[in-house]
């Protein structure tokens, strides 16, 4: 019960949280310089063409207003048109926001899956070489910037080896439209369409790589802390002395209580890769939401910044909420206390 | 007749830091099928050693068993492999876990903590049974400790319990496979006078019941005196005296052991801190 209270008083919070961020984009993308409607037009448009825009957009109102236009189209779910594709900034964002989740899930999915297991060898094997080794790799992996990451993979497994494509999320050449979910990894085995799926997993790996390799070493590093400190817990010692067996205690006795720091850094990671994948993704010509929102930024088109930033705001929530939630399922002290 | 369990002339080191100590220096004692033993010493006098070295729990290294035997039923412990070793660990002898709020994993209810306990006892002693019948035999288990509701305990995570239960717990864990001998280390320091109390009356009437052998390790002569018939002190690695309970208190012999009787606090009879030996 108490940890229900929890999660609602979390979800308050965020509704909070949600409209202070509004707030301050809003205003901070109408302060800095710069004419959205000067910028659309080009240099040599006339004063009376701009103006005539800048009325258009609502950009002659006062402040307030504006903002009470935007959340009155916020609650219609309209989050208005764009000035860099002259679309709608909705179907932009349904569109690049598809690209970026599966290419972050792919990202996270790689991390843990490598992170955590080499966390595990590493506090298992605890100042001998595999430790040793693993350390090295995750100090290594964590510093390395995506970027560079990205252009060395591109340039090794893309040009030299000719193992994997270097851009975008299909070949052009192949015909298919991700209805359902916008998650071609998804849409394609519901269409049952397998080699769209191979082509969109090979477009995903070198990119997912670039952006995992920081994460999972961090991942492994926190693994390997968090396994070594309930290694010397009591309740180990004492199913050593139960007789349970040694693969049991690791993967078992050890894994889940050691697990929480992992989970929780793996959200926020999550999250804030959503926002912050844009380097990789414009790197790889992926079509993502992140590149699209520094795109927009530059072009101060001010709804789909505002859009953008709703949504990874919104996202950010909902995943650390779910992190929230896994956490209780992963420690029972956090849902019986409602705290750990 | 034999002991059970015989220790003879055992001596460890210890090596950290590159430097060696010795630890236990020739320690013998003997638990024959059916006593209870009481191993009475201060913190640092080895006795936990001694305790980890039977249960083959010493970490080897830093430990180093330099000399000695360990006899369990006709068998010395340290020739043994360590697959031989591991299949006496809560069969042929349990081990009560002294603090009750750190030796229960937090993240798994009492069920599945002991339910696994029980199927890993089980398939070294060559049985097998359904989770059904392991359940049950927790439940059964849980009501010996005297738990008034096992059904609801065993659906509970450590951390809804009391520091009593949790210890019963402890105690039920070790009792799942009806081993013959019983370590206790120290049970029920971590939790209050009164609790404690009841722990150990608890311990001695299942001990009693059952016919166990019970090797109490303690550094609480109050403890020794409820609980065992026979007793070794120890004091810096080595057994300084051994005797009946009755005997030990009534005609201590060792200084130290008199000083150890003289710094119990006693209600009556003025003040006694006792003295520090060196």
């Amino acid at each position: 019960m108490e940890f229900l209270s929890f999660l609602v008083k979390r979800v308050l919070w965020s509704v909070l949280v949600l409209v202070g961020l509004s707030m301050v984009i809003f205003v901070i993308a109408r302060v800095v310089p710069g004419d959205p409607a000067r910028m659309a037009l080009g240099p040599r448009a006339s004063p009376e063409q701009v103006a005539t825009m800048q009325a258009e957009l609502g950009l002659d109102r006062p402040l307030l207003q504006q903002y009470a236009l935007f959340i009155e189209g916020l609650t219609r779910g309209d989050l208005g048109k764009s000035l860099l594709t002259e679309r709608p900034v909705n179907d932009d964002i349904r569109e690049t926001f598809a690209a970026t989740f599966e290419l972050v899930l792919c990202t996270m999915i790689l991390a843990m899956g490598f992170g955590v297991p080499l966390g595990m060898i590493a506090a298992y094997w605890k100042d001998k070489w595999p430790d040793t080794a693993v350390r090295f790799f995750a100090i290594f992996a964590a510093v390395t910037p995506s970027f560079f990451l990205a252009l060395l993979l591109q340039i090794l497994a893309g040009y030299v080896l000719h193992l994997l494509p270097t851009t975008g999320r299909l070949p052009n050449a192949l015909e298919f439209e991700a209805s359902w979910t916008g998650l071609l990894l998804i849409d394609s085995l519901l269409a049952g369409r397998l080699d769209v799926f191979g082509e969109a997993l090979r477009h995903l790996l070198l990119p997912s790589l670039s952006l995992a390799a920081a994460t999972m070493g961090q991942m492994a590093r926190l693994t390997r802390a968090s396994m070594i400190d309930v290694s010397r817990q009591d309740y180990i010692e004492a199913a050593r002395a139960f007789g349970i067996p040694e693969w049991l205690r690791v993967t078992k006795y050890m894994l889940r209580p050691s697990f929480v720091p992992p989970l929780t850094i793996m959200g926020l990671e999550f999250a804030s890769l959503i926002g912050g994948a844009f380097v990789v993704e414009m790197v790889f010509a992926w079509p993502g939401m992140a590149a699209y929102g520094i795109r927009t930024i530059l072009q101060k088109d001010l709804n789909a910044v505002m859009g953008v930033v709703m949504v990874s705001g919104v996202f950010f929530v909902l995943v650390n909420l779910t992190i929230d939630v896994l956490v209780g399922f992963v420690d029972p002290r956090v849902r019986i206390r409602g705290r750990r | 007749m034999s002991a059970l369990l015989s220790v003879r002339d055992l001596s460890v080191d210890f090596t950290t830091y590159g430097q060696t100590h010795q630890v236990l220096h020739s320690v013998s004692l003997d638990v024959p099928a059916h006593a209870q033993i009481a191993l009475v010493g201060e913190s640092g006098s080895g006795k936990t050693v001694t305790m980890k070295a039977i249960m083959g729990l010493l970490r080897q290294p830093p430990a180093h068993i330099r000399s000695g035997q360990i006899i369990y039923d006709g068998r010395d412990l340290l020739t043994l492999a360590d697959s031989e070793r591991v299949a006496l660990r809560g069969t042929a002898m349990s081990m009560v876990f002294q603090d009750p709020m750190s030796s229960l994993n937090p993240v798994f209810t009492i069920a599945d903590q002991m339910s696994t306990i029980l199927k890993y006892a089980d398939r070294r002693l060559g049985r097998s049974r359904s989770a059904r019948d392991r359940m049950v035999r927790v439940h059964e288990v849980l009501s010996q400790v005297r738990m008034r509701d096992p059904e609801r305990v065993s659906a509970s995570y450590p951390i809804m319990l009391s520091g009593g239960m949790r210890q019963r717990v402890l105690i039920a864990m070790a009792l799942l496979s009806e081993p013959a001998l019983l370590i206790a280390d120290e049970p029920g320091t971590a939790l209050d006078v009164t609790t404690q109390a009841q722990i150990l009356r608890l311990l001695k009437d299942l001990v009693t019941q059952r016919g166990l052998a019970l090797l109490m390790i303690t550094h609480n002569l109050g403890v020794v005196r409820e609980t065992s018939s026979y007793v070794y002190v120890m004091n810096r690695g080595r057994v300084v005296e051994q005797a009946e309970t009755a005997t030990l208190f009534s005609s201590p012999q060792s200084d130290y052991t008199k000083s150890l009787i003289a710094a119990v606090p006693r209600l009556t009879g003025g003040t006694h801190y006792g003295t520090v030996m060196p």
